[in-house]
């Protein structure tokens, strides 16, 4: 086994690596970029190297500073998180050549799969079903419109190297694509590196369903079950639960056993997730295959009780896996909502800024991995996911029961959270009947917010409490009062006579 | 202890006696006992006759927001015997700034200087945490001044441009 791992990551995901670590009895090596030197994932780690500027082209995307980090801390392996690293090919082959292991996948499996396009052409002849279009990156204009016009509108433009929704485009008409092939492919240059984008139809309104697989390195591929991602938002997944309520065993062992081929097919090895479109018909369609750990890879180790990081560790270690596929069971239902820094009253746009106040939910069937804290400043620099809320219960019911529970104890002040749209989600009728697609969310955000019937007294309750702060004053304020000289938080237009008296108090 | 207390636009007088953790309250004219404790900086535990609370002040920037359950509320908290309670009036003619919302990087510049504008048309491109904002004009009128180019990191609040 490893004696020491090094984390290429940062926020939640590098905390919940340097926890499996721990629990194994394995050193811990954080690396950190310029704003992360505060960041929860350095607090918990064993050892921390500084790696750089704030930009990930400049640190965390940096190849050789994190394997000079390795080289020095002497470290045996790297898990590189998701994100980042983890699929860049490039990278797996430098750790083999620099004698560290990768945990993840070869460079090899990577390449067949990390790039959509070839993927395509892999399953086309592994016989995997997938969805009608281009197998091959677009080279022309023409060429999109011709392809386009053959499958037939609405069209999807993909970049080869995406995911997070980055790079993609939903083309409804012949006059949008122009327009959107040119967004696609600079927003795939910005954010992979590669322009390289390619046309599918498109299928409107589907169920997103992913299947976790698990290979060692002696041959054995298993299934762990299916995710149900419908909900997104500009195809970013935002609530994810396992099972996924339309998925029936006899389904489940069908895209299992899919999924296990496409993994063969790939030569792949350790954790990794083939995603599916699933239309109304319950038909279901090869997205691609991520070859990382998932975001949303908790809901998955609820439901089998399996910890995929510890199994990731083992089997990049050579161990077999220690379970055969008739050994996993599932039980239960888990929900997770993902925790991230945006303004709900400002389109979910960004709010990166210091946390005032946390008040963390606990109890029955309720797991928070998160990488944020009380203090810390948000930076603006990375991906606003701040923390997941993972609800478990013995069915769906219950899950969500716990879960809106858990979310009325949470309360992040000083920034702005999604917290409220999960109130919304998990009380919407058509959820909680398991009516959901990927149009789900878009559809909910158009109407109208109804208004939530909250205690009467709740107003005469604030009056009451702003009252009581005014009189404990400056003895009550936590953390954010003295923040008011800061400038990045003056907001000329907003300057109102509460403002100028906070100041005065904090420059006294 | 006397304070003019604004929610949401409506005004609200309260007067506060405390003793200990007892605190006689009247709001415009009707007595309220209250028992209040601070369980932690910026978390009260109020009691109501038997009715239990948890009530979050959340202060950004000067502003203060209270949380009762998942319900937020904006206060202005006026001592009526200051002179600083007046209210000024808002002047909503002459040019609006158009600011920063949150930290980040100068994308594009949609308009030059002295372009006529409609309101809501985009006029600059900020990125920050790999997203990109449309900051739009508030009103219809005139590009007075783009104050920021592309490529410029900006921090909340910076003006970015003027609409007149």
């Amino acid at each position: 086994m490893f004696k020491k791992i090094l984390i290429a990551n940062r926020g939640e995901i590098a905390v919940r690596v340097i926890r499996a670590c721990h629990e194994m009895g394995i050193a811990a090596v954080a690396v950190y970029s310029d704003v992360d030197r505060a960041s929860l994932h350095v607090r918990k780690a064993d050892e921390a190297y500084p790696i750089g500027a704030p930009a990930a082209s400049e640190s965390y995307l940096n190849i050789q500073k994190i394997l000079d980090v390795a080289a020095r801390s002497r470290a045996d392996a790297i898990h590189p998180g998701y994100g980042f690293l983890s699929e860049n090919a490039k990278f797996a082959r430098a750790c083999v050549d620099a004698g560290v292991k990768f945990i993840g996948p070869t460079a090899a499996a990577m390449d067949a799969m990390g790039s959509k396009t070839r993927a395509r052409q892999a399953m086309e002849q592994a016989g995997v079903p997938f969805v009608p279009g281009t197998s091959h990156g677009l080279e022309s204009y023409e060429q999109a419109e011709q392809v386009a016009a053959r499958i037939g509108y609405p069209v999807m433009l993909k970049a080869a190297a995406g995911g997070g929704g980055k790079g993609m485009r939903l083309v409804h008409a012949p006059e949008e694509l122009k327009s959107a092939l040119e967004g696609a492919r600079s927003e795939a240059e910005r954010s992979f590196g590669d322009s390289e984008v390619y046309v599918e139809k498109a299928i409107l309104n589907p169920r997103h369903i992913e299947m976790q697989v698990l290979a060692d390195e002696h041959g054995n591929t298993v299934y762990l079950g299916e995710r149900e991602c419908s909900l997104q938002r500009r195809h970013q997944k935002v609530v994810e639960e396992a099972p996924s309520p339309v998925v029936d065993p006899e389904m489940r062992q069908k895209m299992g056993e899919v999924a296990v081929r496409v993994a063969q097919a790939a030569g792949y090895t350790n954790a990794g997730t083939v995603e599916f479109l699933v239309d109304q018909q319950k038909n279901f369609y090869f997205l691609e295959m991520n070859t990382r750990l998932q975001v949303e890879h908790p809901v998955t180790e609820l439901i089998t009780g399996l910890d995929l990081v510890h199994l990731q560790i083992r089997v990049a270690a050579g161990e077999r896996l220690p379970f055969t596929q008739d050994e996993v069971m599932i039980r239960g239902h888990a929900i997770e909502c993902r925790i991230y820094a945006e303004d709900p009253d400002n389109n979910y746009f960004p709010s990166p800024g210091k946390i005032t106040l946390l008040l963390l939910p606990s109890g029955p069937g309720i797991r928070r991995d998160s990488g944020m804290y009380e203090g810390w400043t948000v930076p603006m620099d990375y991906d606003p996911l701040l923390a997941k809320l993972i609800g478990y219960g013995t069915d769906r019911e219950q899950a969500i029961s716990r879960l809106t529970r858990a979310l009325n104890e949470y309360f992040v002040g000083g920034i702005k959270t999604n917290i409220s749209l999960f109130r919304r989600i998990l009380s919407d009728p058509d959820f909680r009947a398991a009516k959901i697609d990927t149009g789900f969310l878009d559809r909910l955000l158009k109407q109208k917010q109804a208004e939530t019937p909250s205690d009467p007294n709740a107003i005469e309750v604030a009056v009451i409490a702003a009252g009581i702060f005014a009189v404990l004053g400056s003895a009550a304020a936590g953390s954010g009062e003295r923040l008011t000289n800061g400038n990045a938080n003056s907001r000329p237009n907003a300057a109102s006579n509460w403002k100028i008296a906070a100041h005065k108090e904090a420059t006294r | 202890m006397t304070y003019d207390i604004s929610i949401d636009g409506k005004n609200y007088r309260l007067d506060l006696n405390r003793e200990d953790s007892r605190w006689s309250c009247r709001l415009d004219g009707n007595e309220v006992e209250v028992d209040a404790v601070l369980a932690r900086p910026d978390v009260l535990s109020l009691r109501i006759g038997n009715k239990a609370y948890e009530v979050k002040c959340e202060r950004v920037a000067g502003e203060r927001h209270l949380w009762v359950g998942s319900a937020r509320f904006a206060a202005e908290v006026r001592d009526p015997r200051s002179l600083r309670g007046r209210v000024r009036a808002v002047d909503d003619y002459g040019p609006k700034k158009l600011t920063a919302p949150m930290p980040g990087k100068i994308v594009r510049v949609l308009v030059s200087q002295g372009d006529e504008v409609e309101a809501g048309a985009g006029v600059l491109v900020v990125e920050a945490m790999k997203m990109q904002n449309e900051i739009k004009s508030p009103k219809k009128g005139t590009i007075q001044k783009i104050l920021v180019s592309g490529g410029a990191a900006v921090n909340a609040g910076d003006v970015l441009a003027i609409v007149e």
